[in-house]
């Protein structure tokens, strides 16, 4: 706690750090047992795959494997699922860059996958997330892992798995950042200039 | 964020790279993939007019178009009220108040496209040239891009030959500035009777002869020859233009290992391209037709996925 008060100050002004760089690997980790446990992955029963949602989710779903390897020894295949295309917003906001989709060569039929994002804020994401999914085939069963779930749901969406409830306000913002996409762990809480209508960060 | 799609000249380096990483990516999520369809554009309406024939450009635009689930109409000059006399004009402004989000035009006229983008702004319609005369043909040029950037890497500092039919070709003139915007080098082949005015300012070389070319280049643009454009001797007779221009075996040798030949259809087998270099694994002339279709999503994402922008 002591090391999280030092990095808490150590912040810049009108934000405030969740997570550490340690937290963030400790949450993982712990996120990495619960699926184990509750998908009995070392069983060897199902057919369990990680799809994490792009910007930092892709990297999340690899880390989460890599635990999930380490901690039961089976191998989870891990991919990418790109949901620009399906999302409701697109309209109000300038054109984003694609991110090219990889699914594991096996495909999702009759899988167990287990999306992963940073953030959960207002369900949309994992909404068009869905949509993608059912253009890809058919799982067995879709669950959710996210890192920190701020609350505000705009839709009957809820996560299987959630390294930190946060209580936020609309007015705040919750940034996640991960060595792979931004040179360090960590999860920020900011002030934000203008609220964000229902608009997922990602 | 562009508003019309009227000439490659007219794209900046960014915004062309973001087209086709776009079509990449695009390319990349449908493939292998059953259902082959995105809800991307739904409820979008997209109206092709074609007043010149066209079996590739359009059925590609079509298919980007339903692959992204917009609403397609196809409009051409026979069977439409252009017929009974109705102008250009009438009929695009009718189709926009018709409902049509985009517009997509091919014309015998070079800068009908730009005619129609400025009538067409106030209301809101997108306007995308899909070939306008002996103008430009913009799409052409991504997709060759595309075609390019799959077989060879980056573009810059490659070496690419338009062979052929300079002179009433949109497909060279959309090329040449596309190929040079992305950092690669143009040199330009014809008769001197095909050869453009005003081709020294395309800041691409102009050579007369085809075989001292080929050993430097990292691929070779074959154009058509437009027998329907041409009134009057451009060449003593299709037999001597063959000789002189057309690829073969022989010539396909003279290329470097690693160089692509394209076409952007329809070929003239026999004419500037032979059977068997048409039909080889250097040409990419297929694949000049795969990559339409995604880099032609890409222009319609580009155009009308994004937020509304102010007319």
């Amino acid at each position: 706690m002591a090391s999280r008060q030092q990095a808490g100050a150590a912040a810049p002004a009108g934000q405030r750090e969740l997570l550490s760089a340690g937290d963030v690997a400790r949450t993982i980790a712990r996120i990495a047992h619960q699926i184990i446990e509750k998908t009995a992955l070392d069983t060897g029963n199902d057919h369990v795959v990680l799809l994490g949602v792009p910007t930092r989710g892709a990297p999340l779903a690899r880390r989460l494997g890599a635990c999930i390897a380490e901690f039961s020894g089976v191998t989870v295949p891990t991919g990418v699922l790109d949901i620009t295309l399906y999302r409701d917003d697109l309209r109000k906001q300038p054109n984003r860059p694609l991110e090219p989709s990889s699914l594991p060569a096996e495909g999702v039929d009759g899988a167990l996958v287990v999306l992963v994002d940073d953030v959960l804020f207002s369900g949309r994401t994992v909404r068009s997330a869905l949509d993608a999914l059912r253009d890809q085939g058919r799982p067995r069963a879709v669950q959710l892992a996210v890192l920190v779930d701020r609350g505000h749901r705009e839709l009957p969406i809820r996560a299987d798995y959630v390294g930190k409830n946060v209580p936020t306000s609309r007015s705040e913002d919750v940034a996640v950042r991960l060595t792979e996409t931004d040179g360090a762990d960590s999860v920020l809480l900011r002030r934000q200039e203008t609220p964000t209508a229902g608009r997922e960060t990602r | 964020m562009i508003r019309h799609l009227l000439s490659a000249e007219s794209l900046d380096a960014d915004t062309a790279t973001g087209v086709l990483d776009t079509a990449d990516a695009l390319k990349q999520t449908l493939l292998g993939r059953e259902v082959r369809k995105l809800p991307t554009l739904r409820g979008r309406t997209v109206v092709t007019m074609f007043y010149e024939n066209s079996t590739r450009t359009r059925v590609s635009f079509e298919v980007a178009g339903k692959w992204m689930s917009a609403d397609v109409i196809n409009v051409s000059a026979t069977g439409s009220s252009t017929s009974k006399g109705e102008s250009l004009r009438d009929t695009a402004l009718t189709l926009s108040a018709a409902g049509a989000d985009c517009v997509i035009v091919r014309h015998p006229a070079s800068g009908a496209a730009h005619r129609l983008a400025g009538w067409l702004d106030e209301a809101g319609t997108q306007v995308v040239n899909a070939g306008d005369g002996m103008h430009e043909h913009p799409t052409q040029a991504l997709l060759d891009a595309a075609t390019l950037r799959e077989r060879l890497g980056e573009l810059t500092g490659r070496r690419v030959a338009i062979v052929g039919d300079l002179l009433h070709s949109r497909v060279a003139r959309s090329n040449v500035h596309l190929l040079r915007t992305l950092g690669a080098e143009v040199v330009l082949v014809a008769p001197p009777t095909l050869v453009p005015s005003g081709v020294q300012h395309w800041g691409a070389e102009v050579r007369h002869e085809l075989d001292p070319v080929l050993a430097g280049v990292d691929a070779v643009m074959m154009l058509r020859v437009q027998a329907e454009r041409m009134h009057g001797g451009f060449f003593p007779s299709a037999r001597e233009y063959s000789i002189a221009y057309g690829m073969n075996e022989t010539r396909l040798g003279l290329l470097p290992e690693h160089a692509v030949v394209l076409h952007p259809g329809p070929m003239l087998r026999g004419m500037e391209i032979a059977p068997d270099v048409a039909d080889s694994p250097r040409a990419a002339v297929n694949e000049q037709v795969r990559n339409g279709v995604h880099v032609r999503m890409a222009v319609l994402y580009h155009l009308l996925a994004g937020e509304e922008v102010a007319a």
